[in-house]
């Protein structure tokens, strides 16, 4: 119990001087920032700025050219994605990553199937009961938990996704554009589960286009113009001028 | 009342029910027509069971095939490999040794199949289409055109004529097959992994799914099925030649759609292969009672498998 304020106050991951070039080309400068416990971070900038390529680096499947990544303070290098997975970080994805044919229990659960028995088979009921008892938390409004992913609407896929994310994740979850293909009212259902895990203490990073929703979800805005960090500013101490501005570069 | 009774469907295994209103009209409509040709005699019946045996088997390594998104098309080919090892094996060795040629031929070839898939990616439609014409060629050159007879009598008892308690051992076969087979499929992990690779197969892989692996296992499992079935073959008929399984292709990928099976994955049925395999068994049986000839069987059959076909995939498609 050695200084829990310390603890809380240590950042769950540092990025530190990332640089990464394909070839020759330069995807990204110098990028650095630090997410606590509990927070939400925005990352934005125009098409092409690089914000994927920094998911996918922090998810394991690219690695950075040079500079450091760190988890809980220690140093990590992923190799590739399960890697990163099995550390606790977990990614929803653009196209959501969902098996459309299978239920929702199945898909919280794919590749880390519940077993019972000295057969290994799958325990159905178990895996249902722990999805049901998630969405429910997290306010994923489901028919229920064996519905098959093809019967729900946009809103409820990208809450399944989610809650698949929070239920694996210990430490971050990465969002890509978690609304980008929603409605109105959809959106605002995605915004409050991920307000959510807040609550969970998780450390949120997110993507996304709309100035509004980032406004609206996050606590600090990291801004990204092709491969430069441009700065890093507290939600509540900017606008959307200012934000704009960066993104463009125009002043 | 629909949503209920969809859900019992589900849980049950029986998504493509279609087949099962379809076994019971054709299965009804022989039993009135043939009714004095002696299609609804216990002989008869079982005879169609145990005839239908190997591609029962060979449909449910398909389902493993079909639902990892995959598709095998030499397995007709392989059977008659299969059962030719095992025959010419079984002349100068044990018998022991003869059926391990015969499965050990077909989960090589399914091997082979599943490498050129799964790490060189190339497509399955083509790879298996290359191997069903080379080992065709394979199963003609082996013994120079010639059937290889298999005297052993517990080979014969144990694949073809024997039975168990007075059960035959071909019904013993496809049984443990489809309860084996059912419950790999729908209770293991590696059943849910080939679903979800057909189904999806980059959320499989971001799921830390081994998708290569799954790939080239389905391939092995339609391969190991295809050299059972080959000496299922051999054990029933009492000898091994090339034509085995040759004319078994279309039979069986029907009986696998029709049975509920997605031809792009994601989705299929152990138990709607074994019915749509019966199924398939009894439009042969009673073509043949009817006194259609050899072309109007053909002509028939393959109609009615188009029709099948449509059936259960609109079906499918609506649910």
């Amino acid at each position: 119990m050695t200084g829990t304020v310390e603890a809380a106050a240590r950042p769950v991951l540092e990025l530190n001087n990332i640089h990464k070039s394909f070839g020759g080309v330069v995807a990204i400068e110098d990028f650095s920032l630090d997410l606590r416990a509990g927070e939400i971070v925005a990352l934005v900038g125009d098409n092409g700025a690089g914000k994927s390529t920094l998911i996918k680096i922090i998810s394991g499947v690219h690695a950075p050219t040079s500079g450091s990544i760190a988890l809980d303070g220690e140093p990590v290098s992923f190799s590739d994605a399960s890697k990163a997975r099995s550390s606790g970080i977990e990614v929803v994805y653009q196209d959501l990553a969902l098996a459309d044919q299978q239920p929702v229990y199945m898909n919280l659960f794919l590749g880390r199937e519940r077993l019972r028995g000295p057969f290994g088979l799958l325990d159905r009921k178990a895996m249902m009961q722990e999805t049901q008892k998630l969405v429910d938390e997290l306010d994923v409004r489901i028919p229920s938990a064996s519905a098959v992913i093809r019967d729900l609407s946009g809103g409820q896929r990208q809450g399944v996704a989610i809650a698949r994310a929070t239920h694996w994740a210990t430490k971050l979850i990465l969002l890509d554009e978690p609304t980008a293909a929603l409605g109105v009212a959809e959106t605002a259902k995605v915004e409050k589960i991920v307000l959510a895990l807040k609550e969970r203490n998780m450390a949120t990073l997110i993507i996304s286009h709309s100035l509004d929703q980032v406004f609206r979800l996050s606590d600090r805005i990291c801004v990204l113009r092709r491969g430069v960090q441009v700065g890093v500013r507290e939600t509540a101490k900017t606008d959307k001028n200012e934000i704009v501005s960066m993104i463009t570069g125009v002043a | 009342m629909f949503q209920r009774t969809h859900a019992i469907a589900r849980k049950f295994d029986l998504q493509g029910s279609v087949i099962y209103l379809g076994f019971i009209a054709i299965f009804l409509f022989f039993a009135v027509t043939l009714a004095d040709d002696g299609f609804l005699t216990t002989r008869n019946l079982s005879n169609i069971v145990l005839q239908t045996a190997p591609a029962t088997i060979m449909a449910i390594g398909l389902v493993f095939v079909l639902s990892a998104g995959e598709i095998d098309l030499s397995f007709g080919s392989i059977v008659a490999v299969a059962a030719l090892s095992a025959a010419v094996v079984m002349q100068e060795h044990s018998m022991l040794l003869g059926i391990l040629a015969g499965l050990g031929a077909g989960l090589a070839i399914g091997w082979l199949n599943g490498a050129l898939v799964a790490y060189l990616r190339l497509p399955s439609f083509l790879v298996t289409l290359a191997t069903m014409g080379l080992f065709a060629g394979v199963a003609r050159s082996m013994t120079d055109l010639r059937s290889i007879p298999v005297i052993s009598d517990v080979f014969t008892g144990f694949f073809g004529s024997g039975s168990l308690f007075g059960i035959p051992s071909l019904i013993l076969w496809t049984l443990g097959a489809v309860i084996i087979g059912h419950l790999i499929y729908r209770e293991t992990r590696f059943g849910a992994h080939v679903i979800a690779t057909g189904d999806n197969p980059r959320a499989a892989q971001v799921s830390g799914i081994k998708v290569p692996r799954i790939r080239l296992a389905v391939l092995m499992v339609s391969g190991g099925c295809a050299g059972l079935a080959g000496l299922l073959y051999a054990g029933r008929l009492q000898a091994a030649k090339y034509t085995l399984g040759e004319s078994d292709l279309m039979t069986v990928i029907a009986a696998v759609i029709v049975g509920g099976t997605a031809l792009n994955g994601g989705k299929g049925s152990v138990v709607g292969a074994l019915v749509g395999s019966l199924m398939m068994g009894m439009l042969n049986n009673g073509l043949i009672l009817m006194g259609l000839s050899v072309s109007d069987q053909m002509i028939v059959r393959g109609l009615i498998i188009l029709f099948a076909v449509a059936i259960s995939l609109r079906g499918t498609s609506r649910a």
